[in-house]
């Protein structure tokens, strides 16, 4: 018999049983949406955080005082950043694959008032032009201000877009002043929205030049830190080689040397933690899932076991007209790999419905191979716990089939 | 087609012995049945309930072995073949006919009379036209798309005397054919069966009735697993041509 009319012979008994089919159907259907779902799931968030973390720019640098153990020992002043220490990083013939340096004076939580408004800025951030680009900020109103509103101590202000909303709500903030610590800024520009990169909100922020911000509210210390960017993504490492390298030689610190009295943080580092965590996730939610396609695949065996019981008299007529084992353990065989199946592919189009909607706060992304991989299962899943009933139905004796009843 | 073949014996049963069980509580359910049966012929069991002609008829029908003894189907020795070749042998050589029918159900009365062929392996348009011959034969050709439930237990048993005897079986095996069936439909099943025979087929029928018995030209009664006898009802004349007949009509069959 060909394996067309087994089919055929299948998709008959399928039919004949249309509730108990469907429940079966259904099982598997969770059990393959679940998986690929929740997957996305995981994939969508892990997703969000990549592109959180790369808009804060993959290819950059943080150089940041203080090395661990370091700062409680020693107090020496070796371990501030100074601006020179800035201009010697962005030195093209010492470092070539570095992009911009961007010296950088940060004081958190200040006060910005403007007429009867106020708001706390989260970080005043004094630094250089290139900042902007370094962190992957984009202009949406007015302009950054240049290097020559750095050397004139301009006292000018670029905006984060939650503080431009805070202090002026509709007005349009350019040319007005505002009043922060009682020193008057002018704003010239507005920063274009950040997706967050988790708790802290990246555009709660104020840009202003490092002369500026160093004259009136942080005073002439050291920095806070130093934005390095590189040229590109791929040229990070080697950048941090060459940075590291200027700042042993100017702060003197010698290869035996057991720490450093900075701190370089690489972006690309801090993505693939997150990322890690993110696969973490991942993989506990499709751990998850796939056990309801286990619980789905014994519902296929439960299934075909009733059917093989209900219908073992069928199975003796079939063996009595001549049916070979063979054709009998096939048909058990294709109706249990239909139900599974059809309830997989059920259960990819529910998924891809499913992905459409926003989930626990994520826009799930389906992973293709979770789609092949559900599958795959399922349909194994059918093969595997419908071979052992399709096999007893098979080797039953027609004389005690035809006898039952 | 030689002559030798059309003379061998469809059925030839020696000495056949059944016993189930071991020890104390051994059941002995055929004691030694020698039994031959020729083609043409229509042959009635006939035994109480426990005289072991259910044993006969599934050892007859492939479904059960002797314990010790010999059977051979159209010169076939079963006892010898696994379990595919006895598939085969049960798709090929014999058609049932059972006591409840054994329809599949929900299934057409065309394609359960297609089912034996499917297993043959025979193509989908070759099994159509047969099976509607079959069921032409036996006078359901209107009846071919009804569903076992849509059917009467007559209409139903003539189904499975269609499925029976579509594969051009050398032997038909009813085993109370007529057990679950009114009057009406008993005749029915009956002058089916008779003009079967009439065409050649070798039948043998495994009955309580003797009014179903009398149908057939030979009569074995069972007792206690035993033949206790064996008689002829019709001619030795009419036996003969229905034999040559046999002969032709497997010829032209093939």
């Amino acid at each position: 018999m060909s394996i067309f009319e087994t089919i055929r012979f299948a998709l008959r008994g399928l039919v004949a049983n249309k509730l108990r089919s469907g429940l079966t159907v259904l099982g598997i259907l969770i059990g393959v949406g679940a998986v690929i779902l929740l997957v996305a799931v995981g994939n969508g968030s892990a997703k969000v955080i990549e592109e959180s973390i790369e808009s804060l720019g993959t290819n950059t640098l943080t150089i940041s005082s203080g090395g661990f153990g370091r700062q409680s020992s020693t107090s020496t002043s070796s371990t501030s950043l100074t601006v020179e220490l800035a201009t010697a990083l962005a030195d093209q013939s010492a470092a070539p694959h570095v992009k911009t340096v961007s010296p950088v004076v940060t004081s958190s939580s200040l006060a910005a008032t403007y007429e009867d408004t106020d708001v706390t800025v989260g970080s005043f951030i004094g630094t250089h032009p290139d900042y902007a680009t370094a962190s992957n900020f984009s202009i949406k109103s007015g302009a950054m201000f240049t290097t020559d509103d750095v050397n004139d101590h301009s006292k000018v202000v670029v905006l984060g877009s939650t503080v431009a909303e805070g202090l002026f709500g509709t007005v349009d903030p350019l040319g007005q002043q505002i009043n922060v610590s009682g020193k008057l800024f002018t704003v010239i520009g507005v920063l274009a929205e950040k997706g967050s990169s988790g708790l802290s909100d990246p555009n709660d922020l104020a840009i202003a030049p490092l002369s500026a911000v160093q004259e009136s509210l942080t005073g002439y210390g050291s920095l806070s830190q130093i934005l390095v960017q590189a040229v590109s993504a791929d040229d990070i490492d080697t950048a941090q080689a060459e940075v590291t390298s200027i700042l042993n030689e100017k702060l003197g610190v010698t290869s035996t040397s057991s720490s450093t009295p900075y701190r370089i943080m690489n972006q690309a580092e801090l993505l693939e933690t997150r990322t890690s965590n993110a696969k973490t996730f991942t993989t506990l939610l499709g751990a998850v899932a796939a056990i309801s396609l286990l619980v789905g695949g014994i519902g296929i065996t439960n299934i075909m076991m009733v059917t093989v019981t209900e219908r073992t008299r069928e199975i003796g007529i079939r063996k009595a007209l001549g049916a070979p084992k063979r054709t009998v353990l096939n048909q058990f065989l294709v109706e249990a790999t239909v139900l599974s199946v059809i309830g997989g592919l059920l259960g990819v189009a529910g998924a891809v419905i499913g992905s459409q909607f926003t989930i626990m706060g994520t826009k799930p992304v389906i992973v293709p191979s979770s789609v092949l991989l559900a599958l795959g299962v399922s349909v194994g899943i059918g093969l595997f716990f419908g071979s052992y009933p399709a096999s007893r139905a098979a080797s039953l004796r027609p004389i005690e089939a035809l006898r039952y009843e | 087609m030689s002559a030798h073949r059309a003379n061998r014996p469809v059925l030839d049963v020696r000495n056949a012995k059944k016993i189930y069980g071991s020890g104390e509580a051994t059941v002995v359910a055929l004691a030694g049945v020698s039994l031959t049966v020729h083609r043409g012929e229509y042959v009635a069991i006939m035994g109480s309930s426990g005289s072991g002609k259910s044993t006969l008829m599934n050892i007859l029908g492939c479904l059960d072995i002797p314990t010790t003894g010999r059977y051979l189907l159209d010169g076939v020795d079963v006892s010898k073949l696994n379990d595919r070749q006895l598939a085969l042998v049960r798709n090929r050589r014999i058609g049932f006919v059972f006591q409840s029918f054994n329809l599949i159900p929900r299934t057409t009365a065309l394609a359960n009379v297609e089912l034996p062929m499917a297993y043959a392996g025979v193509r989908s348009a070759e099994r159509k036209r047969r099976a509607h011959a079959a069921l032409d034969l036996v006078g359901l050709a209107d009846r071919a798309d009804h569903e076992p439930n849509q059917l009467s237990g007559g209409q139903q048993q003539r189904v499975a005397v269609a499925r029976a005897l579509v594969t051009a079986p050398a032997l038909v095996l009813a085993d109370e054919p007529t057990g679950n069936l009114d009057t009406q439909s008993t005749a029915d099943v009956l002058a089916v069966l008779d003009s079967l025979n009439q065409s050649g087929r070798t039948i043998v029928l495994i009955t309580h009735e003797d009014d179903v018995a009398m149908h057939a030209k030979r009569v074995i009664r069972l007792v206690d697993g035993k033949i206790v006898s064996d008689q002829r009802n019709g001619h030795l004349a009419a036996s003969r041509s229905a034999m040559l007949r046999d002969a032709y009509s497997t010829a032209v069959y093939r």
